[in-house]
């Protein structure tokens, strides 16, 4: 009896955990948003540029007046994360990653948005 | 003992952890005043606290960072770093005093694109509103890169170019739906009213592969107001001094927030003869037009789904000719001379498109179009009738690859037009026939998002008289520096001339029509094939401080074969004949535009054409074709008020070099023509006055220098002998021309 309900239970669980991993089923088209400061049109194009180069990233554009960056991504290809870490990597602080003084202090001057 | 010892640890440990677990403080202004509800948070965390009624709160303490923020509105956002646990006392500064400051800029009412790969400008309401008159045929009166004559000196027709070539090379679309095609070429413009229309687009060149095969020197596109956007209710009435009156009224409703629909209602008229240059022939036609279209739009934004329904109606009547003609009494005999042009469209059309909800960038379009476009007419004694019903079909599908900056649209489109066409001059025939043709298309853009574009279009067709071929476009588009595009464009474009629709100008003379080439497909002609190559560059800059930019452009059109309309060979005759030798057409134009003060626009358009053709007697210049032009024009608007007061002031100056005439040397004396017709100049000016956002009113000048052309028909005398010609016009025969009108908006 007691193998039965082990092997119930385990045929139960294996289950659910098969149906989670299909509720989690990576989109090949998903909308992120993610927070990226900046100023000015060569910021757009430096954040936009950015985004492109992660791999999977399909379209991105930021947006000045809520200064964040819509971003729509093959989930199976990268994350929220790669995104945003290539976003700060070249000045940009987002939400997730910030970015190095270093790479601040050399941006163009009317770009050096202000750091919270 | 150990046990204890390790309790008594954990306990001070506890302890500790408690102490430093949260931290205190107090926000207050300059003033010391507290301030209740600031938010006090962690910065980059979800940990935040709002302060009480004495500006107190109380936070936990991070993990993560040491760096707090205070934002409170109205105040400068704080971000302090805490070191300690002691109370803090945060000092918020209050925003300066924001007053309110509207900044506005003007928009430009011809817009040159400096971010898009092919050499497009794009004509708006305003810049459409300064030619009130009437369709689109004269909206490009106030536009340089594109000329407006008029074909000949009886139907009072005006004719548009583009790169010295007339409009049957110029790809015209309505909405992306060709529209001024076949039968329609001739009059086709003058069937759109000028208010019905929201915007132009211009494209010099080879244009997109989406629209078709048929463009050579360019593309325009026009836009129909789109009623999910309109306002309930518009009226214009127009009146002018050669009587020529009309009258445009919209009616928009909208029924929900998806579905909408605008009813355009148009008629003009023309009533009084006028003659008056006294060659006893009127100066324009008499006549009067009914134009109707029922457009439905529906939107559904949450679905991506954007639909549109055109219904349009319109018949044209016109007459034209001798004044002393009655057409019940006259109609091809030789009593009088005289001509009437009767045309009667009905058209169909659906577009729907639509955007993947998930992927912003992935769409299908689907448009449909069908045409039924009958002419019936005589010029004299020829007649000619044409009568075309066309069926069009496109299906788009737009998405990307990897990413949106690799794009691509391909399709498949089809074209059926059924022609019957009578022609009755030195010969009748009837030219009735069947067109059809089925084609794809590919269309590639590579943007690097900062300075580089590339579009890259192929299509492959088949048609039953063009045979299977393909059609390669390319666009290049480089930004070298800040405000400053270069653009260079290549493609190919093969077409099927209606060479009587083309040229009706030409029934109206004594002028026996001649085919030489029995063997091609069309009319005994072969298709025309012909590259267009490009070059632009546009600089904006400052001068003086004043925005201000130069467009320069070079564009050359090289015929592999062409339908050659020759009316060199002989006075008394037009011959068609497949083109032998070479046929181009060069045009440059420089164009400078500066804002001289605010409000004040001044442009000026210096425009070069070569445009020759090898003719049976050999290499000659294109007639009725200036090899220089000058343009100019200055546009003045007041500041709006707060009601919306206005005044607007615009005057254009076209300037026309000397264009050669067609040979005139075998005609008895008095039938002859200089060889050069002259170079003159034109002023039309107009000023408007907005009295509120929803009433103004306008008047305006043509021509009011009162140039005229002298002898513009030869032969007026004599319209049934053999010297009659009413085609060689190069300038107005009207002289000059006020009129009026009020424009009424429920808005």
């Amino acid at each position: 009896m007691k193998k039965i309900i082990v092997v119930l239970l385990l045929a139960f669980v294996g289950f659910s955990m098969n149906a989670q991993d299909k509720a989690v089923k990576k989109s090949k088209n998903k909308e992120v948003i993610i927070k990226a400061l900046g100023n000015c049109e060569m910021c757009e194009k430096r954040i936009e540029k950015a985004a492109f180069s992660v791999k999977g990233v399909k379209s991105a554009e930021w947006h000045v007046d809520c200064q964040d960056v819509h971003v729509i991504i093959d989930e199976n290809k990268c994350t929220k994360e790669d995104v945003a870490k290539a976003i700060a990597s070249v000045g940009h602080d987002t939400d997730l990653v910030k970015a190095s003084d270093k790479v601040y202090e050399e941006m163009h001057s009317c770009c050096q948005y202000e750091r919270l | 003992m150990y046990k204890k010892i390790m309790y008594l640890l954990l306990l001070v440990s506890s302890i500790t952890q408690a102490q430093n677990e949260v931290i205190k403080g107090k926000i207050v202004d300059e003033n010391n005043v507290t301030l209740l509800g600031a938010n006090v948070y962690w910065l980059n965390t979800n940990i935040g606290v709002v302060t009480n009624e004495d500006g107190v709160f109380t936070i936990k303490k991070s993990q993560e960072t040491t760096s707090l923020v205070v934002s409170y509105i109205g105040y400068n956002t704080k971000k302090i770093e805490v070191i300690d646990d002691s109370f803090l006392t945060i000092k918020l500064k209050a925003v300066e005093e924001l007053s309110t400051v509207t900044v506005s800029k003007t928009i430009k009412s011809t817009e040159h694109s400096l971010f898009k790969a092919t050499n497009v400008q794009t004509m708006g309401q305003r810049e459409l509103l300064k030619a009130a008159c009437c369709n689109i045929s004269e909206s490009f009166s106030t536009n340089p890169s594109i000329d407006v004559n008029y074909s000949d000196a009886v139907t009072g027709n005006k004719q548009i170019k583009m790169l010295g070539l007339t409009s049957p090379y110029i790809l015209i679309a309505e909405e992306n739906i060709p529209s001024v095609r076949g039968a329609s070429q001739a009059y086709g413009l003058s069937f759109v009213p000028g208010t019905w229309v929201e915007s132009i687009q211009i494209t010099k060149g080879a244009g997109s592969v989406i629209n078709g095969y048929e463009s050579i020197s360019g593309q325009i596109n026009y836009e129909i107001l789109k009623p999910a956007n309109d306002i309930p209710f518009f009226l214009n009435a127009y009146g002018s001094t050669d009587s020529r009156f009309e009258l445009n009224t919209h009616f928009n409703q909208k029924y929900s927030d998806k579905l909408s629909s605008t009813l355009f209602l148009h008629g003009n008229t023309r009533l009084n003869k006028n003659d008056m240059n006294d060659d006893g022939f009127l100066d324009s036609p008499i006549g009067k037009q009914i134009n109707v279209l029922n457009r439905w739009q529906y939107n559904d934004a949450e679905n991506g789904i954007v639909s549109f329904l055109n219904l349009r109606y319109m018949n044209d009547e016109k007459q034209a000719g001798q004044v002393a003609f009655n057409p019940d009494t006259d109609k091809l005999t030789t009593n009088a001379w005289g001509s009437e042009i009767n045309t009667e469209k009905f058209e169909i059309s659906n577009k729907t498109g639509y955007v993947f909800p998930d992927m912003p960038y992935q769409s299908i379009g689907f448009q449909n179009s069908f045409q039924s476009h009958n002419q019936e007419s005589y010029f004299g004694l020829n007649q000619y009738d044409i009568d075309q019903k066309s069926l069009y079909s496109n299906l788009l599908f737009s998405s990307i690859i990897t990413n949106t900056k690799n794009k691509f649209t391909t399709g498949i489109n089809f074209t059926y037009d059924k022609y019957k066409e009578f022609v009755a001059v030195n010969f009748a025939q009837d030219f009735s026939r069947i067109d059809n043709s089925v084609g794809a298309f590919f269309e590639y853009d590579y943007d690097n998002l900062d300075n580089f574009q590339v579009v890259a279009g192929i299509r492959v067709d088949n048609h039953n008289r063009l045979g299977t071929f393909v059609t390669p476009r390319l666009h290049i588009r480089y930004n070298p520096w800040k405000d400053a595009v270069l653009r260079t464009s290549i493609g190919r474009g093969k077409r099927a001339a209606n060479i009587f629709a083309e040229n009706q100008q030409l029934f109206a003379s004594s002028r026996s029509f001649s085919i030489l080439n029995t063997e091609g497909t069309l009319y005994g002609l072969n298709p025309e094939i012909a590259w267009n190559y490009g070059l632009s560059f546009i600089q904006n800059f400052k001068l003086f401080g004043r925005d201000s930019g130069i467009v320069l452009d070079y564009y050359r059109t090289d015929f592999q074969n062409q339908a050659v309309v020759d009316v060199d060979f002989s006075p008394q005759q037009v011959v068609f004949y497949n083109l032998k030798g070479n046929s181009v057409a060069n045009s440059f134009q420089a164009e400078f535009n500066i804002e001289l003060k605010k409000h004040l626009n001044f442009k000026t358009a210096y425009k070069y054409y070569d445009v020759n053709t090898d003719y049976i007697v050999g290499n000659l210049q294109k007639a009725l074709q200036a090899k220089n032009r000058f343009f100019a024009n200055l546009a003045y608007e007041t500041h709006i008020l707060d009601k919306g007061q206005q005044w607007k002031f615009d005057a254009t100056y076209n300037w026309l070099g000397k264009q050669r005439l067609p040979n005139t040397s075998s005609n008895l004396p008095q039938y002859r023509l200089d060889e050069f017709g002259e170079a003159f100049g034109v002023v039309n000016a107009q000023i408007t006055r907005t009295f509120s956002s929803t009433f103004e009113l306008y008047v305006g000048g043509e021509n009011i220098g009162n140039y005229k052309q002298n002898n513009a028909i030869v032969g007026a005398n004599d319209p049934f002998g053999a010297y009659f010609d009413s085609s060689m016009i190069y300038g107005p025969v009207f002289g000059q021309m006020y009129y009026a009108g009020l424009r009424f908006k429920i808005k």
